[in-house]
Formats: structure tokens, C-alpha cells, sequence
């Protein structure tokens, strides 16, 4: 593994920078069951982090963590360079930690256009007053942030559905929806789970696309969940295996490829 | 302050000692009214565990019951043909429920299909009403051989009255629940109920039909509304004022969970008890009526601690 | 002239967030308008007998749909599902009847809006639970706030003045110069006061949902661990929507008895009322501000028109009463299955086809 403590340089000339969250021993339990053992790692910034293992592996429960919505019975989140302690995922929501979900997690009620905006919720300081008389400062501060919006609309090519209701929508326009509801909220650490499942291989690599854009333009950090390894190792500068909650290896996509462990873990051990 | 306090903290409990025979007395009658409503709330979590539909029509359907029974008496058929028929009537009702409201609105959320039995309600008072007038009757205890008059018991010198109907009340809610507990173990429709209860899904693709056993839930829980319809009625009498009352197996299902037989049933005792024992030893210091609201308030700081009430399973939120 | 919205460009997106962008749909407002107060208040209701008109139609439905705006707020925005929306009414009604026994001087529309202040606080308290409990078991603590209350209007002699009959009875007010309530107020001028706060609640609560609060709303009846993940705090958002939906029945509680009723005991507050208004909100159709108006006006009229024809046909006043209970039961739950929107929906999709016509593919 390359000497990473000040930050590295990708294999395509990106400077990835310092820390900015690390996992340290994380074990999380429901009832008896061990979701997580003693997991480590790091997320750097403008990275993007991979995390794969097979089914059942732990890996939402991972995300899970990071964001807040499962507290860790052993084990530190560390964000920015503070010990963070537990609190509500709404409050970690506000600290910039954006994601999407596995079985998308759209507002059905909302048009695309209203979707984008709620990730400009926080950002939205006009008190109760000014929202209800809707003039003036709150009318501008709307106007403000809906042209952000329309901007990440752009980026995702999805103006044509902007005030279409997004329970009406594709799938995979869907989740290019929830990735723009995530991207509005400027986030600097961007979960994805599974952005890419069942997706067909055209979809797929507009995706790609679009993490990548994603990285490049804005600098955001991401951290994503992936089953296809050939758009993991594609994607990913560093890459994290676990399975049955356990750690398996953490390194590049090439170091993890060559790992004797991921390999009996995927393909099974011949005994 | 201080008599404040001892009137909440000690009189009440110096009451119940210097008079245990009143005491005994007061649980007595909250123990019956617990069955009751303990017989209401069961309607409820049959319904909810085969479809995870919030009955709200269930204390109507109660009052239904009980009326189309006594209205038929009146139109001068027999007893026991009348309670006949009015099986044959839940039936229906519970097989037109399924193929005009269930059928359309599966797969809909939660709280449209709730809505929708709030729709059920407003008809099935519409229809009692119309069908049999709107005014207050009295079951016709007798003429269904269930029994009248009370008996005494002296314990020490004191004095409990036991109406025979309460017996008759407590004893055939027992047996009801024996039955339906039997019904769900033993029998392979039993079987299957429970197999939808768990996961519908999955009972679909092993070949249950979801739409028949609606049905025989749906008949299930009016035959316990039937008996609750006469029991209630046996003990004051049929009107549609029940249906406030009957309302109160909500917050028996929220003590209880709303999956859960023995939850609905010590739920039911709870409240049952314990209302009786508060209007009657800590009543006068609010003014009376707090029958009305004591159950739902006792369910709402129960909720406060305990979401999944007594029996629930915790449940545990993915994304 | 065409119900269009080609050639309609909108060039800011101000002009595109406005509540009614397409040109025809402001002119029909305008004329809603126009009639509502300059035809009404002459001639009441064509065909109809105009204290009738007044008294028994558009004053009832005008305030009824403030409420139907406020519970459609927790309800049809939020996803909140409440039975105690006559309770809340309730608490702004006596409220009212306190502050203007207390302050007879203070302009009695003053006191109206003030009074809506206390239903939101006993709202927001009751609204609590729903923070931990989600579902059916709000519809529980929702009616024990139902039935508590009820239970202080009887009990608590204090909120009536201890009148005897316990009942409160409304006094005499004035505003500007002109008699708005108690038994001398005209029908004109309490239709006039009720259309106008109906109008300016109308536009608050447009403002509201179409902007951060009403977003917050939506996020949570949607899907709500998503809306706590993008850090919406459930706690003030279900709370705010409580406050707000109830402040809204509170004002229409107040409006009901100081300008319809003129007096009123706790029947007039009671679990039958929550389900009307609920049954306004669903026919009307959940989370539209149109459909409250569609909602509130079809509920309350329907069984007078009903009752009409009764008398045609020489049936039973009674047997009236309950086909009308029958046959809006089954129309919720008919609207319920094709078409959960309600009638802001069915109108929705006429303009729709209207929008496409001739050509609709």
C-alpha cells in the first residue's frame, strides 16, 4: 500500500488531501446479530471510496453509520478531525454528509423540480414570517436556490422532467433524481448506495459519468456502495472488502483485486 | 398543598381499605368492561394482523351487529333465527368489504386504507340507522338464554353484587378467544392467516388467496363484534352511542400491540380496571366524566415510553 | 379564448413559482372573486332565498373550508392523520368567548385571529406524541385530545362564565364601525368578515406550502427517515405543521360560533364534527388548497340538497339524513379507490384535458 498519511496522487493526477472521516472500530449489533466487527478505515477528502462485499456483507449498515441512523454499540466516528458524538441524523445531515439509498428514497408526493429543492432545505434560513407572506427576502431567497437547483439539474441532463411527479418516473431517472436532491445539498461527504443497481449497461455508464463529473467539478468526497466490480474498479481510488461485517482488506482497486481473502470470499474457498 | 396531596396520594387508598367490599365491587365491573372492550380490540387485531388494515369501523361494526339483531327480533322473527341471520348478514358485509373496498385499494398506503374504513363507518351508521331507526333499544337478553338478575356475596360482613349477565359476559368472552386461538392453531385456514400475517408476499407464492382469507377475517371479527354487540347491549343497551365507547379499544390496542391476542386482552383489563378505579376513587377531585378521556391519556404517556406497547415487537427502521 | 398555457413564456422563476402561472387560471380567480363580493353580497345564491343563502350555505362553507385548509395542512401536507380537529376548533372558540369578555373593547377580528394563537399551542402539545409515534397511534393521541377537551368544555364552568345552561353565548361585537357579531349583525356583514379572512388565510397557507415550510411538510408525509436524513428536525416540522393546522381550525372554531351559531355548547365541538371535516379533506382531496374549498362546500351541501329532494318526493326528512350519511360514506370510499386526490384532482385533470384539446396525444 502507498504511503498515504499526506494525502496521494491518483493514477489519473488527482491530489486526494487529508482526512476527513475515519471509522475507527466499529462494531454494531442488532439484537444478537453482528452487522459490523471492528471495522477501521478512512475517507479522504476528493476521494471516491468504495465499499463492496457480498450480500449481507454490512455495507448499508456502514453507511448507515456514517450518516447517523445506526449508532455503533463499540467504536469512533471521527469528521473533520473531531470525535463526533451521537446525536440525530438531522443534525449530521447539516454537518454536509448527503446520501442516496439502495431502494430509492424520493419524496413521491413531489415533482423533480420540488425533489432537487428539499436539498436546499438547510440552506434556507427565511424564518416562519417571511415564508408565510412569501414576498421579499423569502421570494429571493426561493429564486436564489432554485436556480442552484436548476444548475444540478443541468449537470444531470434531467430538465425535461423537472415538473414531472417523480413517482411517475424510470428508475434509473429516479435515482439520477435522488442524486441531484443529494448534490443540491453541497455536500461534502456524498454517500451512494448501490447508485448503479439495476441499471442496464447504457445507464450505467452515464452514471459513472456522472460521479466522476461529480468529483471533478464540484471536489465533492464520495464514499459509494457498488455490486459491479468492473464500474468499482473503474471509479474508486481506494476500495474497502468487508464481509459478514468483518474487514477483509483496504487498499486500491488493484492491491484489493489481488487479495487472497476477497478472492476466497467471492469465489469461496477450496478446501 | 399538603391536603392536595394526601387527597391524590392517601384518601383514595383509605377508601379502598376501610371498604374492600366496594373496592372489590368497582374492579369487578372494570373487569367485565375490561373483557368487553378487550373483545372489541381482538375485532381490531384480527383485522390488522391478516391485512395491516386499521379497522376503524370495528366499533360500529359492533353496534351494527347488535341492532340488526334486536331489529330483526322486533320485525318478529325468532331469537335465535335472528341471530342466524345476522351471521349471515357480518358475512356478507365482511364478503362485500373484501370485493367492493379491500380488493380495489390493495397495495395502497396505510393511511388511505384507514380513511377508507372511516368511509365504512359513516355507511354502516347510515344503514343502521335507516334500516332500523336510530333510537335507542334493549337486547333481548332473555330470549337468547342468557341470564338475568344477580346474585350476593357477603364477604366479612360486606356486600358485592355480581349481575349474572357479567358472569355470562366474562365467561363467553373467554370461550370466544379459546375458540378463535384454537381456529388459528389448529386449523389449516388458521394456518394460512397466520402465514399472510407474517408476509404477504411470500403467502401469496405458496398459494394462499390473500382475497379468502380477508374474508374469513373480516367475517371473524364481526362474529367477536356480534358477541360484544350483545354483551354490551345485555349490560346497558343498543344504541349508537356504543360507538363512542367502543372507540376505546383503540387505546386497549395501544397498551396491548396491535398484533398481539394476550396484548389486547391484558390491555383490555387495564383499562377496564383501571378507568372504573379512577372515576370512582380519584374522580371527585377533577369532577366526573374522566371516564372518557382517562384510557385514551393513560395510552398516550404509555406511547410516550413504550411505542410498540406491551406485547409489540420492537421494530427496527431500514432504509 | 383557450385554456392554454402555449405562448405563456415564463422568463424568471418568479413568474414560474407563482401559484396560478397560466393567464386563464387568474382570470378564473378573478371572477371567483368578483362574484364572491360583488354578487353575493346583493343577491345571495341564484334560486335561492338569500338570508338562506347566506346563513345556511355560504357562511358555514366558507368558514368550514378555513378548517378543511388548516386539517388538509396536517393531513393532506404533513401526513399527520387527526381526529380532534373540532377539539382544536373548540379551544379557539371558547378562547375567543374568554378574550372578549375579558377585552369587550378590542376589535372582535383582532380577538378572532388572537384566539387561533391558543389552538396552536394545545395543538403543538398534543401534536408531541407524533414525534415518537407514528400512524395509527396518532390517531389515538389525537383523540385524547379529542375527548379531554371535550371533557374541559363541560367541566371547566370558567371557559362558559359558568352560564347555567353551559353553553357560551356570543355578545354583541363591533368592528370598523359595524356590528359583526351577536344577534343584531347582518348576515351581509358576517359573510363579508368570514369571505375576507377566509381569503387572507388562504393566500398564508399558499405561501406556506408552496415554499421551505411546506417542503419540510411534504418531506416528512413522503417519507420521513429520508426527510431526517437530508436534516429536516421531525420534531418542529411535525410540531409546526400541528400548530399551524390547528391555529387554522382555531380561527375557524372561533368564526363558527361568533359568526354562524351565535351560541354553542360542546356538542357543536364533538368526534362526529372531526370525521365531517376529515371527510371534507378526503373528498376535496388531501394536500390541495382548492380541493378544501371543493371538499368543505360539497360536504356541507350535499345533504340540504338531498333534504330538497326529499321534500320533492315527500320522504322522510330522516331517511333523508341517512341516505346522505350512506352515500357520502361510500363516496369516500369510491374517491378513495380511483381517484385518493379528490376532487382537486378530477378538476385537475378536466384543465388537463382542456390544456391538450382538440389534440390529445
Amino acid at each position: 500500500m502507498k504511503d498515504i498519511a499526506q494525502g496521494y496522487m491518483t493514477e489519473d493526477g488527482r491530489q486526494i488531501g487529508a482526512v476527513l472521516m475515519e471509522l475507527k472500530n466499529i462494531t454494531l449489533k442488532f439484537g444478537g446479530v453482528q452487522a459490523i466487527t471492528n471495522a477501521s478505515f478512512d475517507i479522504r477528502e476528493g476521494e471516491i471510496r468504495a465499499i463492496i462485499g457480498p450480500n449481507g456483507a454490512g455495507k448499508s449498515s456502514m453507511l448507515n453509520v456514517i450518516n447517523g441512523f445506526y449508532h455503533p454499540q463499540e467504536g469512533e466516528v471521527w469528521f473533520h478531525g473531531k470525535k463526533r458524538p451521537s446525536m440525530p441524523p438531522s443534525e449530521i445531515a447539516r454537518q454536509g454528509i448527503a446520501r442516496t439509498f439502495q431502494n430509492i428514497a424520493l419524496f413521491h408526493g413531489m415533482t423533480t423540480v420540488e425533489n432537487v429543492m428539499t436539498g436546499r432545505q438547510l440552506m434556507m434560513k427565511k424564518n416562519f414570517f417571511w415564508q408565510l407572506l412569501r414576498v421579499g427576502p423569502a421570494l429571493e431567497e426561493e429564486t436564489v436556490h432554485r436556480r442552484k437547483c436548476e444548475e444540478i439539474i443541468d449537470f444531470l441532463e434531467i430538465q425535461a422532467i423537472r415538473k414531472t411527479p417523480v413517482g411517475s418516473l424510470p428508475y434509473g431517472l429516479q435515482k439520477r433524481v435522488e442524486l441531484a436532491r443529494a448534490l443540491a445539498m453541497e455536500p461534502k461527504l456524498l454517500l451512494l448506495d448501490e447508485p448503479m443497481a439495476g441499471m442496464n449497461v447504457e445507464e450505467k455508464e452515464d452514471m459513472s459519468r456522472f460521479i466522476l463529473d461529480v468529483n471533478d467539478q464540484y471536489g465533492t468526497t464520495i464514499a459509494l456502495i457498488e455490486h459491479d466490480m468492473s464500474v468499482v474498479m473503474d471509479l474508486a481510488d481506494r476500495v474497502v472488502v468487508l464481509d459478514y461485517g468483518k474487514m477483509l482488506a483496504d487498499g486500491t482497486p488493484d492491491e484489493v483485486q489481488k487479495n487472497q481473502a476477497v478472492i476466497d470470499a467471492y469465489l469461496g474457498v477450496e478446501n | 398543598m399538603g391536603s392536595f396531596i394526601y387527597s391524590v396520594l392517601g384518601d383514595p387508598f383509605v377508601q379502598m381499605l376501610q371498604m374492600p367490599d366496594f373496592l372489590m365491587q368497582v374492579v369487578w365491573e372494570g373487569f367485565v368492561s375490561g373483557i368487553l372492550y378487550a373483545l372489541i380490540a381482538l375485532g381490531f387485531v384480527l383485522i390488522f394482523k391478516a391485512s395491516g388494515i386499521f379497522n376503524f369501523a370495528q366499533g360500529i361494526m359492533v353496534v351494527f351487529s347488535g341492532l340488526t339483531l334486536v331489529g330483526l327480533h322486533e320485525l318478529g322473527v325468532p331469537a335465535f333465527l335472528a341471530l342466524f341471520i345476522t351471521l349471515g348478514v357480518m358475512y356478507v358485509l365482511a364478503f362485500s368489504v373484501e370485493r367492493l373496498v379491500l380488493r380495489n385499494l390493495v397495495n395502497q398506503p396505510d393511511i388511505i386504507l384507514f380513511m377508507a374504513t372511516i368511509g365504512l363507518t359513516n355507511i354502516l351508521i347510515g344503514l343502521g340507522q335507516w334500516i332500523f331507526g336510530g333510537e335507542t333499544k334493549s337486547m333481548i337478553t332473555e330470549q337468547l338464554w342468557l341470564p338475568t338478575g344477580s346474585s350476593v356475596w357477603e364477604p366479612g360482613g360486606g356486600l358485592v353484587i355480581f349481575q349474572h349477565i357479567d358472569i355470562a359476559a366474562a365467561v363467553i368472552a373467554a370461550l370466544l378467544i379459546i375458540c378463535l386461538a384454537l381456529f388459528f392453531s389448529k386449523t389449516k385456514v388458521g394456518r394460512a392467516l397466520r402465514a399472510v400475517a407474517d408476509d404477504h408476499q411470500a403467502s401469496l407464492s405458496v398459494g394462499i388467496s390473500l382475497n379468502h382469507i380477508w374474508v374469513i377475517t373480516w367475517f371473524a371479527a364481526g362474529i367477536v363484534a356480534l358477541v360484544a354487540g350483545i354483551m354490551w347491549g345485555a349490560r346497558s343497551d343498543v344504541s349508537f352511542s356504543l360507538q363512542i365507547i367502543a372507540l376505546k379499544a383503540l387505546p386497549v390496542l395501544v397498551l396491548g400491540g396491535f398484533t398481539s391476542v394476550p396484548g389486547a386482552i391484558v390491555g383490555g383489563l387495564i383499562i377496564g380496571i383501571g378507568e372504573k378505579l379512577f372515576e370512582i376513587y380519584w374522580g371527585p377531585l377533577f369532577g366526573s366524566g374522566i371516564e372518557g378521556w382517562f384510557a385514551y391519556v393513560i395510552a398516550l404517556i404509555f406511547l410516550l415510553f413504550r411505542p410498540q406497547g406491551l406485547f409489540g415487537e420492537k421494530i427496527i427502521e431500514r432504509v | 379564448m383557450f385554456y392554454r398555457e402555449s405562448g405563456q413564456f415564463k422568463s424568471s422563476y418568479k413568474e414560474d413559482m407563482q401559484a396560478f402561472p397560466i393567464r386563464e387560471d387568474k382570470i378564473g380567480i378573478a371572477v371567483w372573486l368578483l362574484l364572491a363580493y360583488l354578487y353575493v353580497p346583493f343577491f345571495g345564491l341564484p334560486g335561492l332565498e338569500y338570508g338562506f343563502a347566506l346563513n345556511a350555505i355560504m357562511i358555514p362553507v366558507l368558514i368550514f373550508t378555513i378548517t378543511t385548509i388548516g386539517l388538509n395542512i396536517l393531513v393532506g401536507y404533513t401526513g399527520q392523520i387527526s381526529l380532534g380537529t373540532a377539539a382544536f376548533m373548540g379551544v379557539g372558540a371558547y378562547s375567543c368567548y374568554k378574550l372578549t369578555s375579558y377585552f369587550p373593547d378590542v376589535n372582535i377580528i383582532i380577538l378572532i385571529f388572537s384566539s387561533g394563537f391558543f389552538a396552536a399551542a394545545v395543538g403543538a402539545l398534543f401534536g408531541l406524541p407524533s414525534l415518537r409515534i407514528k400512524g395509527f397511534y396518532l390517531v389515538v393521541a389525537t383523540l385524547a385530545a379529542q375527548f379531554f377537551l371535550e371533557w374541559c368544555f363541560i367541566r371547566i364552568g370558567w371557559l362558559y362564565n359558568f352560564n347555567p345552561s353551559g353553553a357560551i353565548e356570543v355578545p354583541q361585537r363591533e368592528a370598523f364601525g359595524f356590528i359583526v357579531t351577536g344577534a343584531a349583525a347582518e348576515p351581509v356583514t358576517r359573510y363579508l368578515v368570514v369571505l375576507t379572512i377566509l381569503i387572507f388565510l388562504t393566500i398564508i397557507a399558499g405561501n406556506l406550502v408552496r415554499g421551505r415550510i411546506g417542503r419540510s411538510w411534504m418531506m416528512i408525509r413522503d417519507m420521513d427517515i429520508a426527510a431526517e436524513l437530508i436534516g429536516v428536525r421531525p420534531l418542529t416540522t411535525k410540531l409546526s405543521a400541528f400548530a399551524v393546522s390547528s391555529y387554522y381550525c382555531g380561527v375557524s372554531g372561533a368564526l363558527m360560533v361568533f359568526m354562524w351559531l351565535g351560541a354553542a355548547e360542546v356538542e357543536s365541538f364533538d368526534v362526529n364534527h372531526s370525521f365531517l371535516y376529515l371527510f371534507m379533506v378526503i373528498l376535496g382531496g388531501l394536500g390541495s388548497i382548492t380541493g378544501s374549498y371543493m371538499g368543505a362546500a360539497f360536504i356541507w351541501t350535499f345533504p340540504l340538497v338531498l333534504k330538497e329532494i326529499g321534500k320533492v318526493f315527500e320522504i322522510n326528512p330522516t331517511v333523508m339524513e341517512n341516505v346522505s350519511l350512506v352515500a357520502i360514506g361510500v363516496m369516500i370510499v369510491f374517491i378513495l379507490i380511483k381517484e385518493p386526490h379528490g376532487l382537486a384532482r378530477l378538476w385537475q385533470l378536466g384543465k388537463q384535458k382542456l390544456r391538450i384539446w382538440p389534440f390529445p396525444h
